[in-house]
């Protein structure tokens, strides 16, 4: 079975500066791997890559098999590559609901209707009801996107990203910037995700990544150090050592 | 989750109740903007009723209708989908050549076609120059506006033999209206001719933007790096939009090419491009009848002021605009709704 | 010698000069642009200021010309940092239509007062005498002020590249246009470097109006109309970029003024064909950061 993404080779390169180095990684159908590494090992550099916000310098990025690596990111996104951003990044001024519809429109090509009205599609509307309800937003749905609060904020940026219905989903720490009495709600929403969709989730706790992943991948300066099972990571050596490592010299391991 | 049998069933019960409330409060809620409302028909009978007030006003009326479809052309690209520009009078401008020299170089004098002719030139020319500019934003972009509103003023210039340059291209005779209304001393045909005219590209445009297209180009705005995450084809969709409003913007330049019989080259301006912008930013963006407010008002003041004293006015319009930044950032419509938001809250 | 080399050399003179001119006045337009993002469409007004200042001092005070241009200097730039705290700050996290539009207020407001101070008839400046005449080169003679000009020119972008490329202000500049947050992390503080930067900037441009109007004369309406060619200079050359800047004042001043020796009726068509090709091909023009 073609796998739901591959990464094969994946270089980037700023200037002398290089951010990224011979990544490979798989993710099949299903699958829940957790991303982690130290502050500025180029994890969110990695998703932008492979969402196309940024070119390669060198190596290919395969979606269902398919050669997406010269592809636009809106391209990727049709094709069913979804991601969250580690800043929200919502249509702040519009209401929750039309935060869902557009994102619906767009999929579904209604966007390109100029004539009928963005309300009259019942279909829409009611696609876009369904998903802020599993995520137990319906009651916002008609608030202004900024006059929600943060953790609310947080759960609008899954919603969307599900609105797309991925085959591929990439979540950049969705928790970060939540208190802690809120992140539960989100984390449950990450564990009842749609167990067909593969994910890649980004995430410095590591309770959650326990709880969450089967797989693991630790990204150190842009390379992959490893990549396994959990118990097996979380016994590796040299993974204890980069962890240690930023507790001992976190200066030295975040501008690595 | 462990519930009875019986619980469950009454809460699916409650909850579908619930679910088909909220789903066509949502409906409602999107429907509602796009359904007519009977505020909207205000500046309709202020035009009407300018039309039995001030009948010997008509000529300047017809400008300021010229001006209100001009800031509602802007609106769609600077309002809904964000693009800032500052050379739009180049859209202006080639409709009121297309028109202008239509009549003087080719006897194309039929108004209602000359029309459609400066649309489908301007839209065709905002096309070709938004698919190379709307990569960019920022001060490329500004610049590169700039620079082509002004390319095509010099080029005009380069020849001027055929633009009449500087000078103009003067004495311009149109046919009749639909080989009917003849033009008259006072403007009274024109005037209900651009009233007409800008109806129609105002049903036109206030369809657009309550689309899902229109929803898209506000997203465009809200947050273009979502919406290449969600797979818009933002480009597009942006070109698209530019075309359109420079079709219009080239309507409006036609139609005040035909009602003063006159064009120079001073309509592709700089001054044209910013004050365009002035009266659209006055008048709120993004709503619609920002458009009609801003350039209403603008041209009215401008009128009596600058008769008055032109340094003032000057003077007067600089100091809105820094106040309008700092103090009303959304127009006077925007300050508008802000007082009927306070008045509500004031009574409940 | 032969005709086309006479024009080529007039052609290069006079570009010269007319490039240092623009150099002077964009320089800190381009700096502050690049440090701070900020759309400043009222830098045109700061280098009028500084021509109706030459002007006032040098017809109604009786004050020599290099004199007044010193002041005018110091002062729209002492001026400006009270705009700078003042308004600008507000706005630096502003949108790109906020800025413009507060920026183009301002300017709207300058133009008002001067033309209300002074009148809308270009006005010009009385040169001392060793500025009026002709250097004669034997087969040609060209006006010294354009000469002073180009000196004047040199020695500055000498001084500035110098600050900039050589001090430790100039050092922590560029790591703020670099970079903004980094070089805050470090312990640079930005906000007081583009306070001295924008003063520096706009005294230059005070200077620049000073010296523009012996070239052109001076009207209110300088402050929009020039600004079209100072904003120009910025983008072809590169946002904060003292080399880009330099390139491109070179570029526009020198094409500029061939087109105008060679085909007068295209009027300014070739700066804006250029920088249309230059901006299409570069966006972030020939020095700026992509």
């Amino acid at each position: 079975m073609t796998a739901a993404l591959e990464v094969q080779g994946l270089n980037r390169s700023f200037g002398a500066l290089l951010v990224t180095y011979n990544v490979n990684l798989t993710l099949e159908r299903g699958a829940r791997r957790a991303l982690i590494g130290p502050n500025g090992a180029g994890k969110t550099t990695l998703i932008n890559l492979i969402t196309g916000v940024l070119k390669p310098s060198a190596g290919r990025v395969l979606l269902n098999g398919e050669d997406i690596t010269a592809s636009s990111q809106a391209d990727r996104a049709r094709r069913g590559l979804a991601r969250t951003f580690q800043i929200n990044q919502l249509f702040r001024g519009l209401t929750v609901l039309e935060n869902l519809c557009m994102t619906i429109g767009e999929r579904d090509g209604h966007c390109n209707n100029l004539w009928r009205s963005a309300g009259a599609n019942p279909a829409v509307i009611d696609e876009a009801i369904d998903h802020l309800e599993s995520l137990q937003l319906a009651d916002d749905a008609l608030k202004l996107v900024r006059e929600l609060p943060y953790g609310r904020q947080r759960l609008v940026e899954i919603a969307i990203a599900l609105a797309q219905k991925p085959r591929v989903l990439l979540l950049d720490e969705p928790a970060a910037g939540v208190p802690s009495s809120e992140s539960h709600l989100i984390l449950d929403v990450v564990d009842r995700l749609d167990p067909d969709i593969a994910v890649l989730i980004i995430e410095h706790d590591m309770d959650v990544v326990y709880r969450f992943a089967k797989e693991i991948t630790v990204l150190v300066q842009g390379a992959v150090l490893v990549e396994g099972a959990p118990d097996a990571i979380m016994s590796d050596e040299r993974v204890r050592a980069v962890y240690l490592g930023q507790d001992g010299h976190r200066g030295a391991a975040q501008n690595g | 989750m462990a519930v009875s049998d019986s619980k469950a069933a009454e809460r699916v019960l409650d909850v579908s109740a619930d679910r088909r409330q909220a789903r066509d409060r949502a409906a409602g809620y999107l429907l509602r903007r796009h359904h007519f409302q009977w505020p909207e028909a205000l500046p309709w009978i202020v035009a009407i009723a300018a039309f039995f007030l001030f009948p010997d006003r008509m000529t300047f009326g017809s400008q300021v209708l010229v001006m209100i479809m001009f800031a509602l052309s802007l609106d769609l690209i600077l309002g809904y989908a964000g693009i800032v520009t500052l050379g739009h009078a180049a859209f202006f401008g080639i409709g009121a050549y297309t028109v202008g020299l239509g009549a003087a170089r080719l006897g194309w004098t039929e108004p209602v076609s000359g029309l459609f002719a400066a649309a489908i030139v301007s839209a065709f020319v905002g096309f070709i120059t938004g698919w190379f500019l709307l990569r960019y934003r920022g001060l490329t972009l500004l610049m590169l506006t700039l620079a082509t509103a002004i390319m095509l003023q010099e080029t005009g210039n380069l020849r001027s033999d055929f633009s009449g340059g500087y000078d103009g291209l003067p004495g311009l005779e149109f046919k009749p209206l639909l080989g009917l209304f003849d033009y008259d001393l006072y403007g009274h045909t024109y005037y209900l001719y651009a009233l007409a005219v800008l109806a129609v590209v105002f049903f036109f445009v206030r369809r657009i933007v309550y689309s899902p297209f229109g929803q898209a180009l506000t997203g465009i705005r809200e947050n273009v790096k979502r919406m290449h995450a969600i797979g818009s084809p933002v480009h597009r969709r942006l070109v698209t939009v530019y075309s359109i409003a420079a079709g219009i913007a080239g309507i409006a330049g036609a139609l005040f090419t035909q009602t003063n019989a006159y064009v120079t080259l001073t309509v592709f301006d700089f001054d044209n491009s910013a004050k365009v912008m002035v009266m659209l930013i006055l008048g709120g963006t993004g709503r619609l009848y920002g458009a009609f407010l801003g350039a209403a008002v603008y041209m009215v003041l401008e009128d009596h002021l600058s008769k008055l004293s032109p340094t003032f006015w000057q003077f007067g319009i600089g100091l809105l605009l820094v106040l309008a930044v700092l103090f009303a950032r959304r127009g006077v419509l925007g300050l508008f709704e802000d007082a009927g938001q306070y008045l509500k809250r004031f009574r409940s | 010698m032969p005709h086309f080399a006479i024009i080529a050399v007039s052609i290069l003179f006079d570009g010269l000069a007319y490039a240092m001119f623009l150099f002077i006045t964009s320089v800190g337009l381009s700096v502050t642009m690049g440090l701070m993002g900020f759309v400043n469409l009222a830098h045109g007004a700061f280098a009028m200021a500084g021509g109706y200042i030459v002007v006032s001092l040098t017809r109604n005070l009786g004050i020599g010309f290099v004199p007044s241009l010193a002041v005018a200097a110091v002062t729209v730039g002492a001026v400006s940092v009270v705009f700078e705290r003042g308004l600008y700050r507000r706005l630096y996290k502003a949108t790109d239509l906020e800025q413009v539009l507060l920026t183009i207020g301002l300017a709207f407001m300058a133009i008002a007062t001067a033309t209300y101070l002074y009148g809308p008839i270009p006005k010009s400046v009385p040169l001392p005498e060793w500025l009026q005449g002709d250097i004669n080169l034997g087969f040609r003679s060209f006006p010294s002020y354009r000469a002073f000009l180009i000196v004047l020119g040199v020695v500055l972008v000498t001084v500035l590249w110098y600050a900039f490329e050589r001090t430790n202000i100039g050092a922590k500049i560029r790591a703020a246009v670099d970079n903004r947050r980094m070089a805050e992390s470090v312990g640079i503080n930005v906000d007081l470097l583009f306070t001295l930067t924008f003063a520096v900037g706009s005294g230059l441009a005070a200077l620049g109006g000073g010296l523009a109007i012996q070239l052109f004369g001076l009207s209110p309406s300088f402050a929009v109309l020039y600004l079209v060619l100072f904003l120009i200079v910025v983008a072809v050359g590169g946002l904060g970029s003292l080399k880009g800047t330099l390139m491109a004042a070179l570029v526009i001043g020198i094409i500029d003024t061939g087109g105008k020796y060679l085909l007068a009726e295209a009027g300014g068509f070739f700066i804006y064909a250029i920088t249309v090709v230059v901006l299409l091909i570069k966006p972030a023009g020939f020095y700026g950061r992509e």
